[in-house]
């Protein structure tokens, strides 16, 4: 039995959630006295898949099918379920990503698996019992959650591992392959559009996340949320407001019914701070409120705060950022 | 066109979050439900599709006989008829095979709902109900039309960017914004629910895989710390020094 740790390519690279996925993998299979082993679909270098020996991954299994280059749940699954069965997996690890969610409720189903998504902590083992602990209530609670099949899949939450870098032996690569069939592309996607992302800071991974709110008065302030995040190398978000009335994209709100970010820096330029935006960003580490109004809610989410107008106080931020040597 | 939507009953979304003294379950108390906000989505955009296309529209609740007033509301707000398995939702695996039991029995031609719950954000079921009915899933979609009467065209949401995808009926979607604009009920509607058809049903055997042992809160912010404005560029120097998170 081994941990199978499932990482997702972006460019070539492993995305940084998979990395995460991956520092996690391997402690878990420490934690059981076993070794951790990766699958990797799609298009990503093999010196990337040579690196995850710094996570603590010993082998990995690539499946270098040209079809795969795009996501296909069912594609996707069959690879990881044959991986799995090859090195008799009992703890498979996935990144809580919209892919890693979408597989993992399949393989749950297909190896009559237990599946804890959203993970924020390693597994509590002693006993024979096997439980994790989960966010729950879009980050106002975390429950601890038994996982009691065999097979455990578990999603783990963005931002929520540390990257680990051992100076280890790099990690062997084996190729795999499921012998594929059309049937398993029936579902292929016709076309996918990537955004254009300045800088390629993808929102739900980002470190540092700078986001407006309506206070910004319009969209076309919106450079002051866009240099102060180019300054710090952040992503920009917006409030539900904000994306309900057309002044930014639906995929940059962060909210309860948005995106949930967890990055270590979070800056709120003119959000009153609703309950339902601080659901999606109160797991954040370290978070900033710019806001002219003084009882403005987040202040009391904040780690800190600057009561002023967002035009005369986010052009001195930009300028300390600027400033700062990198 | 037969359209199931499964709907959750979840705390409102400005409850405060509380759990019983034992820390095992989550405490009611003078709590408001809702019906799942990405469940309303889902909700909406079938009643649309049927308005343009024809057909019905049935919701399908796994839930506790609580979840009524919600599951009422959604007929007021347009959908047709009503299932209710009977049943504690205790985890995905049980529920999503409640709703494949249903599903088994009545031939939808989609299967919707959120794309998470709320309350247990999950995101699970739908990838489930999927693989147990052996048909494709598409998750988290923003977008739903039909290109013909057999096959529907959605757009889903892939970290960094969207997919197009092109499945035959059935399928079952999950919902996110924007796929439609939520309704709230009106006068008429509210009177035609009483009289539509709601079913009650006991669930089938089905085991759970993960059971719920302890719920906790997130420890409480030390307290905000304030930097005057005329001085606003020491944020960013507290930040790196003092934060250490630039």
């Amino acid at each position: 039995m081994s941990v199978l740790v499932f990482v997702e390519g972006l460019n070539g690279e492993i995305k940084k959630s998979s990395l995460e996925a991956a520092s996690y993998g391997s402690q878990v299979a420490q934690q059981l006295g076993t070794t951790a082993t990766a699958v990797a679909i799609g298009e990503v270098h093999e010196e990337a898949l040579a690196r995850l020996g710094e996570q603590g991954i010993s082998k990995v299994l690539y499946d270098a099918d040209d079809r795969l280059k795009q996501f296909v749940a069912d594609a996707y699954v069959k690879v990881i379920a044959k991986a799995a069965q090859q090195e008799s997996a009992k703890v498979l690890v996935f990144s809580n990503s919209n892919i890693g969610a979408a597989v993992g409720a399949k393989l749950a189903v297909r190896l009559q698996g237990s599946l804890a998504t959203n993970v924020t902590s390693l597994p509590k083992t002693d006993g024979g019992s096997f439980t994790v602990t989960r966010g729950v209530f879009s980050g106002k609670a975390f429950a601890d959650v038994a996982l009691t099949s065999d097979v455990k899949i578990i999603a783990v939450k963005k931002n929520s591992v540390e990257i680990t870098h051992n100076a280890g032996s790099a990690a062997t690569i084996e190729k795999l392959s499921a012998d594929l069939t059309d049937a398993d592309f029936a579902a292929a996607p016709k076309d996918t559009v990537m955004q254009d992302t300045e800088g390629g800071v993808l929102l739900p991974e980002a470190e540092i996340v700078v986001s407006g709110g309506r206070g910004l008065k319009g969209p076309e302030n919106w450079h002051l949320v866009e240099d102060l995040a180019k300054a710090l190398g952040a992503a920009t978000a917006c409030s539900k407001p904000v994306s309900d009335m057309d002044w930014r994209p639906h995929h940059e709100h962060v909210g309860q019914t948005g995106i949930t970010v967890s990055p270590n820096l979070y800056i709120a330029i003119g959000i009153s701070g609703a309950i339902q935006h601080l659901a999606g960003v109160n797991s954040s580490k370290v978070i900033v409120v710019i806001n002219k109004d003084p009882e403005a809610p987040f202040f009391k989410a904040a780690d800190y705060g600057i009561v002023g107008d967002a035009f005369e106080v986010v052009p001195k931020l930009i300028e300390a950022a600027k400033a700062l040597d990198k | 066109m037969k359209i199931l939507v499964c709907i959750s009953n979840v705390p409102d979304t400005t409850s405060k979050i509380n759990f019983t003294a034992d820390n095992k379950e989550f405490d009611k108390n003078g709590v408001q439900f809702v019906i799942n906000p990405w469940d309303e989505y889902a909700l909406t955009r079938a009643i649309e599709l049927k308005e343009a296309k024809g057909g019905t529209v049935t919701v399908l609740n796994v839930g506790e006989a609580d979840a009524e007033p919600n599951i009422r509301k959604a007929l007021a707000i347009g959908a047709d008829d009503a299932i209710r398995v009977n049943a504690k939702p205790v985890d995905a695996f049980f529920v999503a095979q409640q709703i494949a039991a249903i599903a088994k029995e009545n031939n939808y031609d989609m299967i919707l709902m959120g794309k998470e719950s709320i309350d247990y954000n999950g995101s699970q079921v739908h990838g489930m109900v999927g693989e147990i009915l052996g048909i494709p899933s598409v998750v988290p979609a923003f977008k739903l039309d039909m290109v013909d009467d057999s096959t529907a065209r959605l757009e889903r949401e892939i970290e960094g960017g969207k997919e197009v995808v092109e499945v035959k009926l059935p399928f079952v979607a999950s919902a996110q914004q924007p796929m439609s604009e939520p309704r709230i009920p009106n006068m008429r509607g509210i009177m035609t629910a009483r009289t539509k058809p709601l079913a009650v049903k006991e669930p089938v055997g089905a085991e759970a895989k993960a059971e719920y042992v302890n719920f906790s809160k997130p420890e409480k912010k030390g307290g905000v710390k304030m930097i005057d404005p005329e001085n606003a560029g020491e944020l960013i120097t507290l930040l790196r020094n003092e934060a250490k998170v630039l």
